[in-house]
């Protein structure tokens, strides 16, 4: 049973902050770190990785600090985004030499093989994998010392849908042995899927954390910001604004549009075409206009 | 202090790449010129050291120097894949030995072995010359694959400066300039050279005791840098 600890940890290169003043504690099980891209995640993630050192605050390992501490490795294992590996090498070969790092061998390396399904393209070079078949050989080369914790920075990245399921399954199948399994992840599904932990990351800031369910909550709660277009606009304006579901209605002269601002996002989307049909009126266009995941996240800061 | 997985990493990453054609065309030019001189000019003491001085120590040593030293981290570094050996519980220390021992042999095969067989095709080794430049080839092979070991860990651009240093500084203006000569491996190394070969044959601008010191501090304290950037190092493509 491994536990990471982020105990007010800072990370700024020169004058960018990326990561502000982070608290959160990592256990057995599976936890996604989600956010947007260039939220800070990467950053983090090498913290807990100890390619970084915090600029202030902690990182550790069961209590004791990560960085520059090699030692750690026994216990960690690291799934990187980057593509970079030793292509010239064959993923066999690969596997293997990272076994022989942690001071095992072949024996170890081809469980490893087995256990990412990748024995059938072993004996070819790397240089001639696709992305799916590079993330399961970086994916071996981390399981070979069959570490308690295992880092993984976006890894789905690239992946086809079944070699996605594969990955969550074999991960799920860590998580319940015990193992402390974080992955990072732009995308709420594939986190949603995966973990029952969530940590929210956005703009470097710790922005939730919890289980899945409630920030589903919250983000789908917070208020959604829709522009409609119809054959009377006014009358469907004051149709909708009577109903507790909106909390503010906007005409826009110049784009010929209602903005219309809709508080309980499930009762509005049910009353919308409800209201138009009782009235007569004709929707010609019905779009969210604040859909983009930053916007979903920085709802959630401030939340 | 030495991993023999990370060294036969490194053996394959400095002979599988492109670059390495450099290896092996510099010291077929080097035997090319030896043959060439010793079939219009027969043997003579002096032009076989001139060639071995002039062409074989100062340009094909610091350049296969660059290209093992550099390559032996550097494009890990760049790419990132250096992340595989920094995860593992092996110290950063051995693997900046490790791969030192790589650059070294792989500088010491390409240039002091051509050297001694192009000093050979000379002269047959007369008044010792072929043996006095094998010499100063497998020094300056330790003092160049350290120092551009270390410029591979610190700067992205170091194939580039390596170059600079090689053929700029030590060839141009250690030649224009007396003190940069002080400041030269090709200058430590031509001064063990001058105390093998006959008299008169090489000549050097730095004193014996001053060059092995030399030779062994720059070597010591750029592994010893190097060690301590790799502990440090920040791997490349971060938010």
């Amino acid at each position: 049973m491994s536990v990471i600890d982020i105990d007010h940890a800072s990370r700024w290169f020169g004058n960018v902050v990326a990561v502000n003043d982070v608290s959160m504690r990592i256990g057995p099980g599976v936890t996604g770190l989600l956010g947007p891209n260039g939220a800070g995640k990467s950053t983090l993630i090498n913290m807990m990785g100890g390619f970084l050192a915090p600029s202030t605050g902690a990182v550790s390992l069961d209590g004791q600090q990560i960085w520059r501490r090699e030692s750690v490795y026994r216990e960690i294992g690291i799934v990187p985004e980057r593509e970079a590996m030793y292509d010239f090498l064959t993923g066999r070969e690969f596997v293997v030499a990272n076994a022989e790092l942690h001071g095992l061998g072949k024996r170890e390396a081809q469980k490893a093989l087995a256990t990412v399904e990748m024995e059938y393209a072993q004996d070819r070079k790397i240089a001639t994998y696709s992305k799916g078949m590079r993330q399961r050989v970086k994916m071996a080369s981390a399981l070979v010392h069959e570490p308690s914790v295992l880092l993984l920075d976006e890894p789905f990245n690239g992946m086809d849908p079944r070699q996605r399921m594969q990955l969550m399954d074999l991960l799920r199948r860590m998580g319940a042995e015990g193992r402390t399994v974080l992955f990072s992840s732009h995308i709420l599904e594939e986190v949603e899927q995966l973990a029952s932990h969530i940590e929210v990351i956005v703009a470097g800031r710790h922005a939730a954390s919890g289980d899945f369910r409630r920030i589903r909550r919250l983000m789908t709660d917070r208020p959604h910001r829709y522009l409609v277009r119809s054959s009377d606009d006014r009358a469907l304006a004051a149709a909708l604004i009577s109903d507790p579901s909106t909390a503010g209605i906007e005409v826009d002269m110049a784009e010929g549009a209602l903005r219309i601002q809709a508080v309980d996002f499930l009762r509005f989307t049910e009353l919308l075409p409800r209201v138009a049909r009782e009235h007569s009126i004709r929707l010609l266009t019905v779009s969210p206009s604040d859909e983009s995941l930053e916007s979903v996240f920085s709802y959630l800061v401030a939340a | 202090m030495y991993n023999p997985t990370v060294a036969r990493l490194t053996y394959r990453a400095v002979l599988g790449r492109r670059r390495a054609a450099i290896l092996f065309v510099l010291p077929a030019l080097l035997l090319a010129i030896a043959v060439a001189v010793r079939t219009f000019n027969g043997v003579d003491d002096q032009v076989a050291a001139d060639v071995l001085g002039g062409f074989a120590l100062a340009v094909m040593v610091p350049l296969i120097g660059v290209i093992a030293g550099t390559g032996a981290i550097g494009p890990e570094i760049d790419d990132g894949s250096i992340v595989y050996l920094l995860a593992k519980p092996v110290k950063r220390p051995t693997i900046i030995v490790t791969k030192l021992t790589v650059a070294i042999a792989v500088t010491m095969v390409f240039s002091a072995v051509p050297t001694l067989i192009a000093g050979f095709i000379l002269n047959g080794n007369g008044q010792q010359v072929a043996m006095a430049y094998t010499v100063a080839a497998l020094v300056a092979s330790i003092a160049y694959s350290a120092l551009f070991l270390l410029l591979g860990t610190v700067s992205r651009h170091a194939v580039v400066i390596g170059l600079v240093y090689a053929l700029v500084w030590e060839t141009l203006f250690g030649s224009l300039v007396s003190g940069a000569r002080t400041l030269s491996v090709q200058q430590w190394a031509l001064s063990l050279a001058e105390r093998i070969a006959g008299e008169g044959l090489i000549g050097s601008d730095v004193g014996l005791p001053t060059a092995v010191a030399l030779l062994v501090g720059v070597t010591a304290a750029a592994t010893w840098y190097a060690g301590q950037k790799l502990r440090v190092l920040k791997l490349a493509g971060e938010e």
